[in-house]
């Protein structure tokens, strides 16, 4: 419930400065070191070339986009039982971050596809659930701005966002059975990922920790953003108080 | 009126009343139907020799396609009449409110499913008397009703209603569309419900999570 | 009949706002038993937000509600038994008759008589030869007069009316004033906000100009009928408000 006090505060999302310059310092280095490692360290493919890097880059980001969603589900549900902007803001962010992660995990799908195996799609369960994914992100941030309000629409962006969420892994499920059924010669890119040697396992690791930071400071970006919008509107609110 | 199941019925009653006045809703899906299996047959360059493999997928797609509209419609013309408000001034309950109305849609669906079976059955050429095939619609289209309703609901007050339906509606019913195409697929070839394999209960198991789901979040979006 | 709680509205500290747009604040309200209170203000002012909370239509962001003894944020559906509500739209479906809508009705407030209870109202808004007319034929006056049929189908305590008299002709007019004199009589109390300054005099004990956020109440008891000073206070009232809204 908020009143006239409560709309001058917004909360833990004060310390946002701080936490935003540390954590793009640490993703800046982490960034650095981690190109380093996918074009310098990692052993050429015998097979498939230097194409093959960028599985580095397609494997974290891809995982990423699916722990977003979790983070919106999770914003989404906080803020339908709790109502404090701060859980809508989190959720809000995160997904604008992730439809971000899952376009790029799609087109370094497509990039890894295309010269490996001559095909720029494969209906393969990861990456068909990627694909699902990237429409419920889509969904997500439609609803949130064709909404006749900016209040209805955080309420209908976080019930897609619980639907959706819940929706996922029955469609990868529903894939994966599908596939058993219609099997093609095509093996997406996650399938690599399950037969590493030592090297390629720990780079892969460790681009995944760089790609969280990466994420985290993004998200941490575009909720100093919000909060300018939402200080922005605070101060409206108040002047048209003051007005009537 | 506490209990749910009375308010549900006070509800369809007043809708299939409604429908008989005015008639429009059923009879012009129908025809949409129609058309979809119609292009669909052209589109897809459906020979006699491919028609049972095909038939299943132009089935479901039409009655996904069919079923997004008979939503879409029938929450706007709900909407400009002031139907909904008029719900939430009366005592009922948000969740029997929710569950009337995907009743509704569901009864209307399947009315019109039952109308474009049996022209399928003939265009397509498979054999529609099996009680699989009539099972598996049954519990794919609930699916579409319950998970339908709660995306019309919040559709039918954006800006462009006729297109947020579908966005929010097809990535997540996919999973029943695949289940339900697998499982027509099955039935048709005379299968019993053990050879229907893993897909019936997917539906199930789909319909059963946003049954309990819809309804409360349900609550959240008709309030202001 | 009346709920012996205390007042029929109770309003403390109510706020309510659309996202950056504050349009009710420090809003305190009461209405007893027997009264009927007239709210004016200029348009945008949050007449209809106002009265879609008390209708439990809208929910307020702060404060405490309560309509016909019952808190609106605890026990809402007690509440909707007991509130009869007239908005802009009848809430009438055009291609059923007004027995049908009003049977409808009578089974969603979980009226055990209904047959009997839908004559008796039809009857008392003068339309019981359109009855089984569908409401699509019916002239706005009289689709106004159905909604106010449905709204007092289920006996309820407190009626809400926003802006009754757009587009009533004069009989329907007279037929509503009756009927609105009849329920205070009762014991029973209506809130109603309108634009018509003398419509609002006339049927109201008590009234409200609604500016700034809150409702202010200028020397308002006009129950007196022959208190010309509480009048024209009211008319200097509305009047600035109108002014200010511009």
């Amino acid at each position: 419930m908020a009143n006239t006090q409560s709309i001058e505060r917004l909360g833990s999302i004060d310390r946002l400065p701080s936490l935003k310059t540390a954590l793009a310092a640490i993703t800046g280095v982490m960034m650095l070191v981690d190109l380093y490692l996918i074009f310098m360290v990692a052993p050429t493919d015998s097979v498939l070339g230097h194409v093959q890097r960028v599985f580095y880059f397609h494997v974290p980001i891809a995982i990423m986009s699916f722990l977003a969603f979790f983070i919106v589900f999770i914003g989404s549900l906080m803020y339908l039982i709790k109502r404090t902007p701060k859980w809508d803001a989190i959720a809000h962010a995160s997904a604008e971050v992730g439809v971000v992660f899952v376009t790029l995990a799609l087109i370094t799908g497509i990039i890894w596809a295309r010269p490996i195996w001559n095909t720029w799609w494969t209906w393969e369960p990861r990456l068909t659930t990627t694909m699902i994914l990237w429409l419920i992100y889509v969904a997500y941030l439609m609803v949130r701005s064709y909404a006749p309000s900016q209040s209805k629409g955080a309420i209908y962006a976080a019930v897609v966002g619980i639907i959706g969420f819940i929706d996922v892994p029955i469609v990868y499920y529903s894939v994966v059975w599908w596939r058993s059924i219609h099997p093609s010669p095509v093996v997406g890119p996650f399938a690599q990922a399950d037969a590493l040697d030592g090297t390629m396992a720990w780079i892969l690791l460790y681009s995944f920790i760089t790609f969280v930071f990466f994420f985290a400071y993004m998200v941490a970006e575009r909720m100093e953003l919000r909060k300018t919008e939402e200080a922005l509107g605070r101060i409206r609110f108040i002047l048209r108080r003051r007005g009537r | 009126m506490t209990g749910l199941l009375g308010p549900m019925m006070v509800i369809v009653w007043k809708d299939v009343l409604l429908e008989l006045r005015s008639r429009d809703l059923v009879v012009s899906v129908v025809v949409f139907g129609l058309l979809v299996v119609v292009v669909f047959n052209f589109a897809l360059n459906n020979t006699p020799g491919r028609s049972e493999e095909l038939a299943p997928g132009i089935l479901w797609s039409a009655f996904a396609f069919a079923a997004v509209l008979a939503m879409n419609r029938a929450f706007v013309r709900d909407q400009e009449q002031g139907g909904l408000e008029g719900l939430l001034i009366s005592p009922v309950s948000r969740d029997a409110i929710f569950l009337g109305k995907a009743l509704t849609s569901l009864i209307f669906m399947l009315l019109v499913e039952a109308a474009l079976l049996p022209i399928y059955a003939v265009m397509l050429d498979f054999s529609a008397l099996s009680w699989m095939l009539i099972l598996t619609i049954f519990l794919g289209t609930l699916g579409f009703a319950v998970v339908g309703t709660l995306f019309s609901a919040i559709a039918v007050q954006t800006r462009s209603r006729e297109i947020m339906l579908p966005v929010l509606f097809f990535p997540v019913l996919l999973p029943v569309i695949i289940a339900a195409v697998e499982a027509s697929t099955r039935a048709i070839g005379g299968e019993t419900f053990v050879g229907l394999g893993r897909w019936l209960p997917l539906i199930g198991v789909f319909d059963a999570l946003f049954l309990v789901i819809c309804p409360w979040v349900f609550g959240f979006v008709v309030e202001e | 009949m009346t709920n012996a709680a205390t007042e029929a509205v109770q309003v403390r500290s109510l706020e309510k706002s659309f996202g950056e747009w504050p349009v009710l604040w420090d809003l305190d309200l009461s209405v007893p038993w027997g009264q009927t209170l007239v709210l004016f203000g200029a348009n945008g002012a949050g007449k209809t937000t106002l009265l879609r909370i008390l209708a439990t239509h809208a929910r307020a962001d702060y404060g405490s509600v309560a309509v016909a003894g019952y808190n609106l944020r605890t026990r809402p559906a007690e509440a909707r038994r007991r509130i009869g509500v007239v908005g802009h739209r009848s809430l009438l479906y055009d291609d059923l008759t007004c027995r049908e809508n009003l049977v409808y009705y009578g089974r969603l407030f979980g009226l055990k008589d209904h047959g009997q209870r839908v004559d008796e109202v039809l009857e008392k808004v003068r339309l019981s030869s359109r009855a089984d007319h569908r409401v699509r034929t019916l002239s706005n006056g009289m689709q106004k007069r159905a909604a106010i049929a449905r709204a007092i189908l289920h006996e309820p305590d407190v009626l809400l009316l926003d802006e009754p008299e757009a587009g009533l002709d004069r009989e329907s007019v007279s037929i509503l004033g009756t009927l609105l004199a009849e329920w205070t009589d009762s014991g029973r109390s209506v809130v109603m906000t309108t634009h018509d300054l003398d419509l609002g005099l006339d049927w109201g004990h008590r009234a409200g100009v609604l500016r700034g956020g809150k409702v202010n109440f200028p020397d308002s008891d006009l129950s007196d009928s022959g208190n010309d000073t509480g009048a024209s206070g009211i008319r200097q009232a509305v009047a600035d408000a109108l002014e200010a809204g511009r």
